[in-house]
């Protein structure tokens, strides 16, 4: 938008502004709960409530895990910033249907965890809040087994307000 | 009103290389305002990609992801042009979502 188009053209914008507003509210209110999600499973409300990590762990696979080399856990060794680490994780095992980070010391130990249907590449990259210095594990659930690698990231400023 | 999703697919070869960041406070419910109030729980619990109808990533989060997420995955079977679909969820039952073409 130039100034050249004068008032008439800036009215315009705002009204179509107003009405995609207008719509976008409209979606929310009819729409209601989501189709996308409805057809999914469940969020795992009870193992985000979990505080500890081998809790959280069992209440997400119901399952023990195991170390394993075909698991790469990429985090930077000291993050600054414990609001913002930027955690990704790789494997080269095959059938994997899910990857779970749980990050020991916080409050919530299971911090995030991803479906993976096939046809998609077992990788993801994403940025977790750390309250301090912890072990972040990663978990990879691949032919019905529970893998697993874990580093120590060390926090300097905390990002869970303490 | 601008979408809370910026997402950009971009197809490498035979896969399809999806970075999303969405805008959200992901607040935990344990921190403290400038009165010393808590502020509440405000966080994104579900967060879904559809490709030709098919869920082709799922996230569920916690408070722990940080505020503003960012999330890169990536997944194959889609060509240039096709579409994919971003919506989330979050723990008030707020819901936003984007449809981007892969490029």
């Amino acid at each position: 938008m130039t100034a050249s188009f004068g008032p008439a053209v800036t009215r315009r914008l705002i009204i179509q502004g107003a009405g995609a507003l207008a719509l976008i509210g409209l979606g929310q209110g009819t729409l209601g709960a989501w189709p996308a999600l409805a057809a999914n499973d469940k969020y795992p409300d009870d193992a985000f409530k979990q505080k500890n990590a081998a809790e959280a762990i069992k209440a997400l696979y119901g399952k023990d895990h195991e170390p394993s080399d075909k698991v790469k856990l990429d985090a930077p060794e000291i993050a600054e910033n414990g609001g913002v680490v930027p955690i990704s994780v790789t494997t080269t095992l095959p059938d994997v249907s899910s990857i779970s980070f749980v990050v020991s010391e916080n409050p919530f130990a299971l911090a995030a965890s991803y479906k993976f249907p096939e046809g998609t590449v077992p990788a993801v990259a994403n940025r977790l809040k750390m309250a301090k210095t912890s072990n972040v594990i990663a978990l990879v659930e691949a032919g019905g087994k529970l893998y697993s690698a874990t580093k120590e990231v060390k926090v300097t400023v905390g990002g869970c307000g303490g | 009103m601008a979408s809370s999703i910026r997402v950009r697919a971009i197809l490498n070869g035979d896969t399809t290389d999806v970075q999303t960041l969405i805008q959200h406070p992901m607040d935990t419910g344990l921190v403290k305002d400038s009165k010393g109030e808590l502020i509440p729980a405000h966080y994104i619990q579900q967060l879904s990609f559809e490709h030709n109808g098919k869920t082709v990533f799922q996230a569920d989060w916690g408070t722990a992801v940080s505020k503003d997420p960012y999330v890169k995955f990536a997944f194959k079977g889609a060509a240039k042009g096709d579409e994919i679909k971003v919506s989330w969820l979050d723990n008030k039952g707020a819901t936003d979502s984007l449809t981007a073409k892969i490029q």
